[in-house]
């Protein structure tokens, strides 16, 4: 899809003034982090297992080659086929490539960001090919042809009310009269329409959580089983996945699952965790005749060696998204493109250019609740700062605020004038704010003043207070 | 024109700064891949004896909603099963795993239970399956793809029915790992089941049966002997 970061700031006012969005965004600011707190307050060793996470992840992305190598080699010793790409160009052609040849029409999809981020349905659909989303969230926005608000609920966004309409839209063969008060209505014909579908797919693409090195298989984690009815159903499974996945041995992987379901949704474990590796064996009755893997770089490799490189240790987890102010106030479309969130705010900008992306990292109040929930420690507010940096570095802000800035840090060099005019400021302001102690506007802040009061200052500075007291006997303080 | 596979790894080299790996670096990797040494396993079902664990695996499963149903040896397993079907309102009629270790259940005690053994397909209301362990830490099945075993199984009916003895109740993932790793070929597909298929996607409201089964039975054997 094509990024509209550009427009963040035109599209959270959009978001702030949709009331069906404020009311769902409302029950995810509630619900994720209770569940997530619940969860780790039953696994003492949880923080610990944060810095192993972390550690484990440091370890392969220092070695990425020769995990990936290891890797391929084991895909192909279980009879799977590894496909490089460097751009989500590649990908695309290499996933088309697979499908055309066995001449397939209906491709069943699991829950795949890489996917999104390659815009691999636009291209099969461009090209003949139905793709069909099987996961619920990610069917009903698929129905609605939107992108994903949430990189685990896709249809976060949504009431079961946008749901039923979108349904009824749809699935024009069932009795207009029927039911679909209720979020199980919803699930049951969402299970009903789409059961066909994956008995008639040729090809089934799923993303992956997880690679593992050691036995060249991919691992994917879902709850509603539709990953699994994805890719044991079609002749062809093709995993669609980047290459920052891979980890060394299945007792990383161990570990790593044990931070992620905590961290997404809350749960002890998913509902389904598998593990795949290569086609179907001799004697099997079921699952895929052919397995593929198509490896995406698409700019990550890149981020090694800089001060990006942490952002690659990131599990999707959406703990960043669940715990941010300001996407619980915005939603995950204001963010304009696959990634919304703090992680979308470092990630977009290395994906799509700094020059598309860079109101995502300003998009933070840094109130630091990101790095504090990530089950892996991925310094979030830090590497924003560093894109505000390249922000400003290739002059893509605007020129006020850069000349304020600029101003601003021409005062902050000169302690005596800076503390000169603190003090003023502080005096006028407080004498200005009088018995009210507070602004309703005031010029050149309107900024803030339009939605909330500004606190006037006490009068006095903290430093000229602080001078005085150090002017005074020890024994009157 | 390189290929993407050469762009690629020379990228990630560029980036960290190096050339390939050397070979004592080399060594050390691969060393460290084939001791595959566990990481933290906590302790939760670790420092627990066997029938402590088996209580935890259960409590841990039914918590997620699977039902646990506890029989004293393998010849109360088609009373149970017939038990089950009846209990839900469900016809007598399952595909079953064609697993030698399901064949050896005395079926013949139950002759109005029909039993059809293969793969499942979309007419099948009931499934039912051995599994090559259980973990007690959270509830989870851990079942392995064969010819005895078809995946489908254990996703297309409307519910599933797992056998297992309590011998199979292990502590840890890594405990599963290698019972899988102990076998002639590490299998194609490795499945960890806990609980019945659900979703919250709407409204964040969990409903079962999203797209797998909704319901999942586990016939818990007592007396049965240790897992292979």
């Amino acid at each position: 899809m094509k990024p509209t970061s550009h427009s963040f700031p035109a599209n959270a006012r959009i978001g702030l003034a949709d009331p069906i969005l404020q009311t769902a965004l409302g029950l995810a600011r509630s619900g994720f982090p209770l569940r997530r707190q619940q969860a780790i307050e039953r696994l003492p060793e949880f923080e610990e297992l944060r810095e192993v996470g972390r550690a484990i992840k440091d370890h392969t992305l220092a070695h990425l080659d020769f995990y990936l190598e290891l890797y391929e080699r084991n895909v192909t010793a279980a009879g799977g086929q590894v496909h490089w790409a460097r751009n989500a160009a590649e990908a695309r052609a290499a996933v088309l490539d697979i499908c055309r040849s066995v001449d397939a029409k209906i491709v069943t999809k699991g829950k795949s960001m890489v996917a999104e981020e390659i815009a691999l349905n636009d291209h099969l659909e461009a090209n003949g090919i139905t793709p069909v989303e099987t996961d619920l969230g990610e069917y009903i926005i698929q129905l609605r042809h939107e992108p994903p608000s949430h990189i685990i609920a896709p249809a976060i966004h949504l009431m079961k009310e946008q749901v039923a309409e979108a349904f009824r839209a749809a699935h024009t063969e069932l009795d207009p009269d029927r039911s679909l008060n209720d979020p199980r209505a919803l699930c049951d014909e969402a299970r009903t329409v789409l059961r066909p579908r994956f008995l008639a797919a040729d090809v089934g693409i799923t993303g992956a959580n997880f690679l593992v090195a050691e036995t060249g298989s991919s691992i994917i984690v879902t709850n509603e089983g539709n990953g699994d009815l994805t890719q044991i159903l079609p002749r062809i499974h093709i995993v669609v996945t980047s290459l920052e996945k891979v980890v060394p041995t299945l007792e990383d992987a161990a570990t790593l699952l044990r931070l992620l379901a905590r961290s997404a949704t809350g749960q002890e474990f998913s509902s389904y965790t598998t593990i795949s590796t290569g086609p179907r064996r001799p004697g099997d009755h079921d699952g895929p005749e052919q397995y593929h893997v198509v490896l995406l770089d698409n700019g990550r490799t890149a981020l090694l060696g800089g001060e990006f490189q942490d952002m690659l240790r990131c599990l999707r987890c959406a703990a960043c998204l669940n715990h941010c102010p300001v996407y619980a106030a915005v939603g995950g479309h204001a963010y304009g493109w696959v990634y919304p969130g703090p992680m979308g705010a470092v990630l977009t900008p290395a994906l799509v250019g700094v020059e598309e992306a860079g109101h995502l990292p300003n998009a933070s109040s840094f109130c630091g609740r990101c790095e504090s929930v990530c089950p892996v420690k991925i310094p979030l507010p830090k590497m924003m700062r560093h894109w505000r940096e390249r922000e400003f570095a290739r002059r893509l802000s605007p020129p006020v605020y850069r000349s304020g800035l600029r101003l601003w840090a021409w005062v902050a060099q000169r302690p005596a004038l800076y503390h000169a005019l603190a003090d003023i400021a502080g005096r006028v302001l407080g004498w200005a704010g009088g018995h009210r102690g507070r602004f309703r506007s005031l010029p050149f802040a309107q900024g803030w003043t339009a939605v909330r009061d500004l606190p006037a200052p006490e009068g006095r500075s903290f430093h000229s207070l602080w001078a005085e007291r150090q002017r005074k006997p020890r024994g009157h303080r | 024109m390189n290929s993407a596979r050469d762009d690629i790894l020379a990228g990630i080299r560029r980036g960290l700064g190096r050339g390939p790996v050397g070979a004592e670096t080399a060594a050390e990797l691969a060393a460290r891949v084939a001791a595959h040494r566990r990481n933290l396993v906590p302790a939760r079902a670790a420092g627990l004896d066997h029938a402590a664990r088996v209580d935890l695996f259960v409590a841990m499963a039914e918590e997620v909603q699977t039902t646990v149903a506890r029989v004293a040896s393998l010849d109360n397993v088609p009373g149970e099963v017939a038990r089950y079907l009846a209990a839900e309102n469900l016809p007598a009629e399952l595909v079953m795993a064609p697993d030698p270790s399901l064949d050896a259940i005395r079926w013949d005690q139950r002759p109005l239970l029909q039993i059809r053994r293969g793969r499942a397909e979309p007419r099948d209301a009931v499934s039912l399956t051995p599994c090559l362990a259980a973990v007690a830490e959270t509830g989870t099945l851990l079942l392995v793809s064969g010819a005895d075993t078809p995946t489908t199984l254990n996703f297309l009916p409307d519910t599933h029915i797992v056998v297992l003895r309590a011998g199979q109740v292990v502590a840890s993932y890594e405990d599963g790992w290698d019972l899988v790793r102990g076998r002639q070929e590490w299998p194609r597909t490795v499945n960890l089941i806990t609980g019945p298929s659900r979703t919250g996607d709407i409204e964040q409201r969990i409903q079962l049966g999203a797209h797998g089964p909704r319901r999942l039975h586990v016939v818990l054997v007592e007396d049965a002997p240790a897992a292979e």
